[in-house]
């Protein structure tokens, strides 16, 4: 295995270290999307969805695990590649201009990390249930957890709708450089599907940016309902 | 247009090991016919009819093919103009009382020699590693003996054309020297010449890449902008993809040596 860690430390492999586990995230963002949109089909069909995940047993569990793997390799090695590409150039200039690059591309490593704080207090609320605890344990008229209303109630708060508002906005600056970037990354490209590999990333952030924030903003304007 | 006084922030520094800062000069009279380096020229003079050490920079062929000219100059490498470099840059480019800043390349693995001039040799190292084919020299063989279609000759040629100046170091916010290396992969790896050794010099000139201390390529793409030559962001990935086989695909993933890709 010795091969497999000089690869991961070389830079061309901590890179695609970085595009697999950030496709990985993606792909699970984009999941995690879908489920919330079940919001507008209404309690029963929503909680069914609820239902099914939880009853997965130990499958739910090994997708957790394989999510928490890929989480802990994206951020640790964000977080040395940070470090290092500054260490690179340790005097700075009193003046560079940059032409090409995106504030949202030089942020990568901020807008990762406040994420990352954002996913722990998201998961204390609705998965442990220690942010609104009243709210966590209703059942709905069949019995099962009502996370419907525990959705909705959640989200009536003003403070938590907004911090989910900036936290969904920073996942989206994130990945409206990483969405597209883990293509050259990954040596993908070619001129056929330039426009994929240029636009990816923008047009996943912006249709992430509406599913995301579809959902509590319909319970601010009270289309979605108890 | 009429000549131009200019007021110049230089860095200047004595030796490596020296501390450094920026200094402020007056020059009068710069013709804007005159290029940028024939403008520090006329500066040199000025000082050294002051008994002053004159500002230590590059250059060679001052018609923009050796890649010794280098210079940040008001924040981006070779200047304002795209696909130019320093030597080729003209005065008629700046107005009448313009402030220019002007800064070596930086980056930890290219060390200021002094003022302007910075050490390159980190490129060097990049080449010896593997960017050549190791073939016996006997008398030059036929043109053409080798066939070679025109569009993989055409990529040889453009990623060829890199002048190994550093701009693309100096211009990426990570300080990555990802084109160039990957511009001296992809030469080869497009003529037939290449091939045999095309994994194993990758790998080899990747590992010079990240010993010599360069940062990490984040997409950020300012190389291909800084680029004189205009050497594409599409070689890093094709040398990403070789990069992976040699890894994942080569037989002898250790030396990375099977050549056949
Ligand atoms: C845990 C907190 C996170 C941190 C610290 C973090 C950090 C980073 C950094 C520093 C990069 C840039 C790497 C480089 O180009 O040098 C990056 C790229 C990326 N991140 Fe994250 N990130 C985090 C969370 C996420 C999440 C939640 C997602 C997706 C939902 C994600 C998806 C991506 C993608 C797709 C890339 C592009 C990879 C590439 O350029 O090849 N990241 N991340
Ligand atoms: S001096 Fe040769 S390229 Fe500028």
């Amino acid at each position: 295995m010795s091969w497999f860690v000089s690869y991961v430390r070389s830079s061309v492999g901590a890179k695609q270290l970085m595009a697999v586990t950030g496709l990985g995230l993606v792909l699970f963002a984009i999941v995690h999307m879908i489920g919330h949109l079940g919001m507008f089909s209404g309690r029963n069909s929503y909680n069914a969805y609820a239902h099914f995940l939880q009853g997965l047993g130990g499958l739910k569990w090994i997708a957790r695990g394989g999510l928490l793997t890929i989480f802990v390799v994206h951020m640790l090695t964000g977080i040395s590649l940070a470090r290092a590409n500054a260490a690179a150039r340790p005097q700075k200039y009193v003046v560079q201009r940059y032409t090409r690059t995106t504030f949202y591309a030089r942020t990568m490593a901020l807008t990762g990390l406040v994420v990352l704080a954002f996913i722990v207090y998201h998961l204390m609320h609705f998965t442990l249930g220690w942010i609104q605890p009243d709210y966590f344990h209703h059942l709905d008229d069949k019995g099962r957890y009502d996370a419907y209303s525990m959705f909705v109630l959640g989200f009536k708060n003003t403070g938590i709708l907004i911090s989910y508002l900036v936290a969904v906005t920073l996942l989206c600056l994130h990945l409206a450089h990483g969405a597209g970037s883990w293509l050259q990354s990954l040596g993908l490209n070619h001129p056929k599907y330039e426009v994929i590999t240029k636009n990816a990333g923008p047009a996943l952030a912006l249709i992430l940016i509406a599913g995301y924030l579809a959902p509590p903003l319909g319970v601010a304007f009270n289309l979605i309902k108890l | 247009m009429s000549d131009m006084n200019l007021t110049l922030h230089i860095w200047r520094q004595a030796k490596g090991t020296a501390a450094g800062a920026m200094k402020t000069y007056q020059v009068k009279g710069i013709s804007e016919h005159a290029s940028f380096l024939e403008m520090l020229d006329v500066l040199n003079e000025q000082l050294q009819e002051k008994g002053e050490e004159p500002v230590a920079f590059d250059s060679d062929c001052r018609e923009g093919i050796c890649g010794m000219c280098s210079l940040v100059i008001n924040g981006r490498p070779h200047g304002p103009d795209a696909g130019t470099t320093t030597c080729q840059l003209h005065m008629r480019r700046f107005k009448n009382g313009d402030e220019i800043y002007v800064e070596p390349f930086r980056a930890g693995a290219f060390p200021v020699v002094r003022d302007l001039c910075v050490d390159r040799k980190a490129f060097d190292d990049i080449v010896a590693a593997g960017g050549y084919v190791t073939a016996n020299v006997g008398s030059a063989p036929d043109a053409n003996a080798v066939p070679i279609p025109k569009e993989q000759a055409d990529r040889a040629f453009d990623a060829a054309a890199c002048i190994g100046c550093g701009a693309c170091v100096a211009a990426c916010p990570n300080s990555s020297a990802m084109l160039f290396t990957a511009a001296k992969v992809a030469h080869l790896a497009h003529l037939p010449q290449g091939q045999p050794e095309r994994l194993r010099r990758v790998k080899a000139m990747v590992t010079a890449m990240d010993a010599a201390g360069f940062g990490n390529c984040s997409n950020h793409y300012e190389c291909e902008a800084a680029c004189p030559k205009g050497i594409s962001k599409d070689y890093i990935a094709l040398m990403n993809r070789d990069y992976a086989k040699s890894v994942f695909v080569a037989k002898d993933a250790k030396a990375g040596s099977d050549g056949a890709g």
